[in-house]
């Protein structure tokens, strides 16, 4: 005999353990949204912080402004906002604004680290990378494990990277600005182009000041041990 | 991923959800009946019983096999062994003889045959209301036979199976076994309770011998014999059910090839069996069985397989992604700690339907310990059986559909 009344029973229990699972990925989803964009509230109060320390400059000697504030920050919203645009689905629209806002966040604290460098004798550099995540673009892939090694290497390497294609006026600016074409991926340093996959040897060969920040580094490494 | 591989990974994984919550109700309904004895219990009846042992080279085992038959406690005189040597080439028939004093064992010896036709010889033979057999590889519990036969007090029992032990688990392989057998004592337990067993295992399954007197003996049936009689039996409507509490000690594959090419033969068993049977599957007349067991067969093939490319290719994508990570950088041995962060926790549904599923399972292994047992026993066995078997059962489920595409018939060793 068959209990057609238990298949059913199971068939609705089952059906709400899964529309359980499709609220809960919702329910996480949505949270890990809310955790980029409370770390981008931070990032422009920072931001805005500095901007106000800055203007205040003249009143204040360079040892009171920190210059490390941002890029920890930075780098932990970009890899948020990179495994987000891949691992979250349907919050497509979000996460594209939230990566604009967070190319915005990138330009100002580039505009602000240069201030801080001519005024202060910072040793950044900086670097603008573009990239493209429209179409396939295996040399971006390999770029970006690049720059992410430099980075490691150098602190004081300061990487801003931005979505070739992303509809952003400040990033179509950059592009015009550098007239960077559409050969990705790219990167702007010493106020040159280069197009095309770079490895560490080319950029350190093209850079030779990252060697003086290495040892700068070093020095500061010794001193403070 | 294309939409149609969408559907079909939620629908699988949505039918591999419903046969587990389907096990766990059963379980929540009827678990007031399964019942756990630990002390002697005694019959009102003892009916006359005949049990065989099929051997085929079984000269390291076969001894303590026997002796646990002779240390049940049942009536000697109610109790026929058959020790059937299926044509050994080694000293099997030899360590048989040595039994023949006893008055209620009987030694046959024939040409190899095949396990059915030595089984078939002792039905041949059998004059008694119940007949049984067991593997030289397996030996009883001294209670096994008596807690068994009360079973058959409910007439339209036809016959039961007993619940299969893992005996003395030395390596890791063999203690990922012990949890998958755990979790067979509850899964067998719960389509005992749906009148949907699709096995009756060689190691001490009893049956009426009505049974045989109306379907016929065993046949060959893709060497998987125990499996085709439950479906005949299946097929006729007749009643099996599963005894808990009669424990028996089986010696599990102790080394990886081993256990695949038993699991190989159990599988195409199970595919071959089915094809032959087909056309019970899903006809309402043939009860929980045709509508139940069969498709969660087929279903736990088809996830499985469906798990193992998923885990594949994602193994393939991430190991392309850090060989070109490595290309361009050089090897970096350094932990990245910020990914332990719960952000980048794979959220997506279909995430959390396997976590669901594995969930599940895990409830059926403590269900099964505990009722094999007798208490709930957290044991590491759980995470050696997940190891083992999600790497390498697929392969057994391929090589099998394999076999059975090109009708390669697995041999039993």
């Amino acid at each position: 005999m068959i209990d057609w009344k238990k298949y059913i029973l199971v068939f609705f229990i089952t059906l709400a353990l899964f529309m359980s699972a499709f609220y809960l990925s919702n329910f996480l989803g949505n949270k890990k949204i809310e955790d980029v964009k409370s770390i981008q509230d931070k990032v422009a109060i920072d931001i805005l912080s500095s901007e106000t320390k800055f203007a205040l400059l003249e009143e204040l000697s360079c040892k009171d402004v920190d210059n490390t504030f941002l890029s920890q920050e930075l780098g932990e919203l970009a890899g948020k906002i990179e495994y987000g645009e891949q691992n979250i689905s349907g919050s497509k629209n979000e996460i594209l604004s939230l990566k604009r806002y967070y190319s915005l966040l990138e330009i100002k604290d580039y505009l602000l680290m240069k201030k801080m460098r001519e005024r202060c004798g910072l040793k950044s550099i900086f670097v603008f990378y573009f990239y493209s995540d429209k179409d396939r673009c295996e040399d971006c892939e390999k770029q970006g494990y690049v720059l992410t090694a430099l980075r490691e290497k150098y602190p004081d390497f300061r990487i801003y990277s931005f979505d070739y294609n992303l509809d952003l006026s400040a990033i179509q600016a950059l592009v015009s600005i550098y007239k960077v074409k559409n050969e990705l991926p790219a990167m702007v340093f010493n106020g040159k182009v280069y197009n095309g996959f770079q490895s560490v040897e080319d950029i350190e060969k093209n850079l030779p000041d990252l060697e003086k920040l290495k040892k700068t580094e070093d020095n500061a490494n010794q001193e403070n041990s | 991923m294309i939409i149609s591989s969408i559907i079909f990974v939620y629908f699988i994984t949505f039918l591999a959800i419903f046969v587990q919550v389907f096990f766990l109700v059963t379980f929540l309904e009827r678990k007031r009946e399964i019942i756990r004895r630990e002390e002697k219990i005694e019959l009102g009846v003892y009916p006359s019983v005949t049990i065989v042992v099929p051997c085929w080279n079984e000269e390291n085992t076969i001894q303590r096999t026997v002796l646990s038959l002779l240390d049940l406690d049942y009536p000697k005189e109610k109790l026929q062994l058959f020790l059937i040597d299926d044509g050994s080439t080694d000293n099997t028939l030899k360590v048989l003889k040595e039994f023949e004093t006893y008055s209620n064992i009987k030694v046959f010896h024939k040409e190899n045959g095949g396990k059915h036709t030595a089984v078939n010889l002792g039905l041949e033979n059998n004059t008694n209301d119940f007949f049984g057999c067991l593997d030289a590889d397996s030996f009883v519990h001294p209670e096994a036979l008596k807690r068994i036969i009360t079973y058959f007090d409910n007439p339209e029992v036809m016959a039961v199976a007993p619940s299969i032990i893992i005996h003395k688990p030395k390596n890791f392989v063999q203690y990922a076994q012990k949890a998958e057998y755990e979790m067979a004592v509850y899964i067998k337990k719960m389509l005992g309770f749906l009148d949907a067993i699709h096995v009756t295992p060689g190691p001490f399954s009893i049956f009426r011998k009505t049974v045989f007197d109306k379907i016929g003996n065993y046949r060959k049936a893709h060497n998987t014999e125990d499996m085709e009689i439950a479906y005949r039996m299946q097929s006729h409507r007749y009643k099996i059910e599963q005894c808990n509490d009669a424990y028996v000690y089986t010696v599990a594959p102790d080394t990886i090839k081993k256990l695949f090419k038993q699991r190989v033969r159990w599988i195409y068993g199970f595919i071959n069996n089915t094809l032959d049977y087909k056309r019970l599957i899903l006809r309402p007349k043939y009860g929980n069985f045709a509508l139940f067991t069969i498709p969660s067969g087929v279903i736990s093939i088809s996830a499985a397989l469906y798990l193992f490319t998923d885990n594949v290719g994602n193994i393939f994508n991430k190991g392309i992604e850090k060989f070109t990570q490595v290309s361009v950088t050089g090897l970096d041995f350094g932990f990245n700690l910020s990914h332990l962060n719960w952000f980048y926790m794979n959220t997506e549904t279909s995430a959390i339907l396997i976590f669901i599923l594995f969930g599940l399972l895990i409830i059926s292994m403590i269900l099964g310990s505990q009722m094999a047992n007798g208490r709930v026993r957290f044991s590491l066995n759980i995470f050696y059986f997940i190891a083992i078997y999600s790497v390498v059962a697929p392969f057994w489920l391929l090589k099998a559909v394999y076999n059975t595409v090109f009708s390669k018939t697995p041999s039993w060793r």
